[in-house]
């Protein structure tokens, strides 16, 4: 599987859009009159929420996929999609954070329903990979992985819901009127950066994918040179899909 | 598969009986729970939302006793094999646990709601009692259905006792917050069912939710 | 009755089992020997339905594994290394549970308690049973629901001389049943067998039928 094609004209799309993104939240959006310059972290905190809640329903339909076709190739993709979108909700839970205080004085506000469920979520997946690690058997660590991601998948909606209607008495935030009420500056940039995130996302995952898939063949070559029988004791099992590898990083 | 559900529930339940493991603790856990709780909040009676919300805590953390405890006697001795060399339909597993689960919190409820109401609980909640029990009904078996999933999620793992709470108590959150609002004004200081339709709404809808998902996932995790 | 060809099995990257192929006819007993770790047990859990192939075909009692596994499931009496019984249950608790799983009549479970000459300790929780005892009662789990199919891993190990006297006619050559059988004693088992599997590391290193010789030299 060659998960290198294409890898290169994406990056610079991506990298592009976010050049483009950035320099209109900075110099062609307008300032908010309430929330001056720190409002315009919304441009970042939900594209990345946005991006991040479908790479953990992506990450679910490629779970189902794994179970349902039993190949591996679905396991690490969702393995992947899942990582990228814990990395992306910290970001959301820092960025959410950092508007509160800008904006409101405080480092954290219950009422707002999208931080909120990001925490439960976020804390739901945080166990995804300690889940993964803790089992040796690494088919059966596939499968469970896949469980869990399908299980935290319909979570989310569910979540979401149950969190909104707790907190319906709040007053509306700019954050809770995304996409609704933007005026048409506001609404391009956002959307812009939208699109942006999720190249950058997507290119993330290939980045990752191709990562792991070159050192998978790597080893392949390897135990294959090594051979079963020059009687080398190779006993014990391969490293599941195993270590969390920073992105981009090669073994 | 029914059979093969009520075989394999009869025999948790007389293990438990002989045992007295699950049961008790989570009763004497709640109710220590509240004595706590009594230190901790400085408080002599409670009403409203902090009543509610000390309630479903505790329920809610009880039940993590319970699901660490739930495949205990399959995976002494390999008896989960015993199961699955049996010709039986595997979702029968899982039917039986939760169906266990949802008994055990069933009775733990029927001590801990009575203590709670002579502990902690300010505004007596007999006359609520039938909007109380439907409020627990609904939400047993969403802790009953996702416990029984995070229980045999966790049953293979390493370090189970720590992955238990981790992976269950997000999970029940929406449980927690659509219980907990939904007694608060059955224990107010003027008792009414408030809103309850609504949140017995969100919780059929969880319940629903994961009943099916449950049903679909969990011979993946049984098979081999 | 039995039949594998290429079967393999994976653990992560290493190879359980490695194309291994053997047949097996009705009545007769199958020996499989070889060091530990060779894939003995993996085999025996491959054709209790419990492990599925990786590769390779693989047909049990007539029934293609692992898509029609379930067929096979009440046919099959496995006596591994775990006894499979509930230490807080009785003999006879456990037994009748079992009883239920398979669809057997429970009246059954006291005849299966006799024959293995438990029934005067069937009220006696199993964690209060020596190891011969829980031994003996494995046995009979294993032939409460009377399979064709026995799998049978050293299952003499535990017991007693009486013991073992009293359970050969019920999982020894004259219970007519078909066996697989694991065990490290050679010789014997080598007489008791009709056909001969010894693995070295997943492999088939000996198929058919072999001397006393050649199968100790797995072991080196």
């Amino acid at each position: 599987m060659l998960y290198g094609k294409r890898l290169a004209p994406l990056a610079f799309t991506a990298a592009a859009l976010f050049a483009l993104a950035l320099g209109l939240i900075f110099f062609y959006a307008p300032l908010d009159a309430d929330q001056g310059f720190m409002q315009k972290i919304f441009y970042l905190h939900v594209p990345m929420a946005i991006v991040a809640l479908c790479g953990f329903v992506a990450g679910a339909i490629m779970a189902i996929q794994h179970l349902r076709t039993g190949l591996r190739q679905w396991d690490v993709r969702s393995y992947v999609a899942i990582h990228l979108s814990i990395i992306l909700g910290l970001g959301v839970l820092v960025t959410g954070s950092i508007w509160a205080r800008a904006s409101w004085g405080h480092w954290w506000l219950w009422d707002e329903p999208m931080l909120v469920s990001f925490l439960i979520i976020f804390l739901l997946y945080c166990c995804y990979q300690p889940l993964r690690f803790s089992i040796e058997d690494p088919e059966r660590q596939g499968r469970y992985a896949s469980v869990f991601a399908i299980t935290a998948g319909a979570f989310v909606p569910v979540n979401f819901i149950a969190v909104r209607l707790a907190e319906q008495y709040t007053h509306p935030r700019v954050l809770s009127e995304t996409g609704g009420n933007l005026p048409g500056e506001m609404r391009l940039t956002f959307l812009v950066s939208l699109v942006a995130m999720a190249s950058l996302f997507v290119t993330l995952w290939k980045v990752e994918l191709t990562s792991k898939n070159a050192s998978d063949q790597l080893r392949k070559l390897r135990r294959r040179l090594e051979g079963a029988e020059a009687g080398a004791d190779d006993e014990g099992p391969e490293p599941p899909i195993a270590d969390p590898e920073p992105v981009g990083a090669m073994r | 598969m029914t059979r093969a559900a009520a075989a394999i529930l009869r025999k948790d339940l007389l293990i438990e009986v002989r045992t007295k493991q699950s049961v008790p603790a989570m009763a004497l856990f709640s109710v220590t729970a509240f004595v706590l709780f009594h230190f901790g909040l400085d408080r002599d009676r409670l009403d409203g939302e902090l009543a509610s919300g000390v309630l479903w805590v505790t329920l809610l953390l009880a039940t993590v006793l319970a699901v660490n405890r739930l495949f205990a006697h399959e995976r002494e001795q390999g008896g989960l094999d015993g199961l699955l060399l049996a010709p039986i339909d595997r979702t029968a597993v899982f039917v039986a646990k939760a169906v266990a689960l949802y008994l055990y919190l069933v009775l733990l409820e029927l001590v801990a709601i009575p203590a709670y109401a002579i502990l902690l609980l300010g505004p007596s909640p007999v006359d609520q009692l039938p909007a109380l029990i439907a409020v627990l009904a609904l939400a047993n078996l969403g802790l009953a259905t996702v416990g029984a999933l995070v229980a045999a999620l966790a049953a293979e793992a390493r370090a189970r006792d720590l992955l238990v709470p981790l992976l269950l108590l997000p999970l029940l959150t929406p449980v927690l917050i659509a219980a907990a609002r939904a007694t608060e004004p059955l224990f107010a200081v003027h008792p009414e069912t408030g809103e309850l339709g609504k949140w017995a709404g969100v919780l059929g809808l969880y319940d629903l939710v994961f009943v099916l998902l449950s049903v679909a996932v969990f011979d993946f995790l049984l098979e081999d | 009755m039995i039949e594998l060809v290429g079967v393999s099995r994976r653990y992560g990257e290493r190879l359980a089992l490695d194309d291994v192929s053997v047949s097996l006819g009705d009545g007769q007993t199958l020996g499989v020997f070889g060091a530990n770790g060779a894939g003995k047990t993996t085999l025996l859990r491959l054709l209790a339905t419990l492990l599925r192939p990786h590769a390779g075909t693989a047909r049990v009692l007539g029934c293609e594994l692992p898509g029609e596994a379930w067929k096979v499931r009440g046919r099959v009496g496995y006596l591994g290394h775990d006894p499979l019984l509930y230490r807080d249950l009785t003999a006879r608790e456990n037994l009748t549970f079992h009883a239920r799983l398979h669809g057997v009549a429970t009246e059954r479970v006291d005849a299966v308690l006799a024959g293995v000459g438990m029934q005067r300790r069937a009220e006696d929780p199993v964690r209060n049973l020596s190891r011969g005892m829980v031994q003996r009662v494995a046995t009979a789990r294993a032939l409460l629901h009377d399979p064709p199919l026995l799998l049978l891993d050293e299952p003499r190990a535990n017991l007693d001389p009486k013991a073992a006297e009293l359970l050969e006619p019920l999982i020894g050559r004259e219970s007519g049943r078909t066996r697989v059988l694991v065990t490290h004693d050679v010789e014997g088992g080598l007489a008791e067998s009709d056909v001969v599997l010894g693995l070295r590391r997943g492999r088939a290193e000996i198929a058919g039928s072999a001397d006393a010789r050649a199968l100790r030299g797995l072991y080196t």
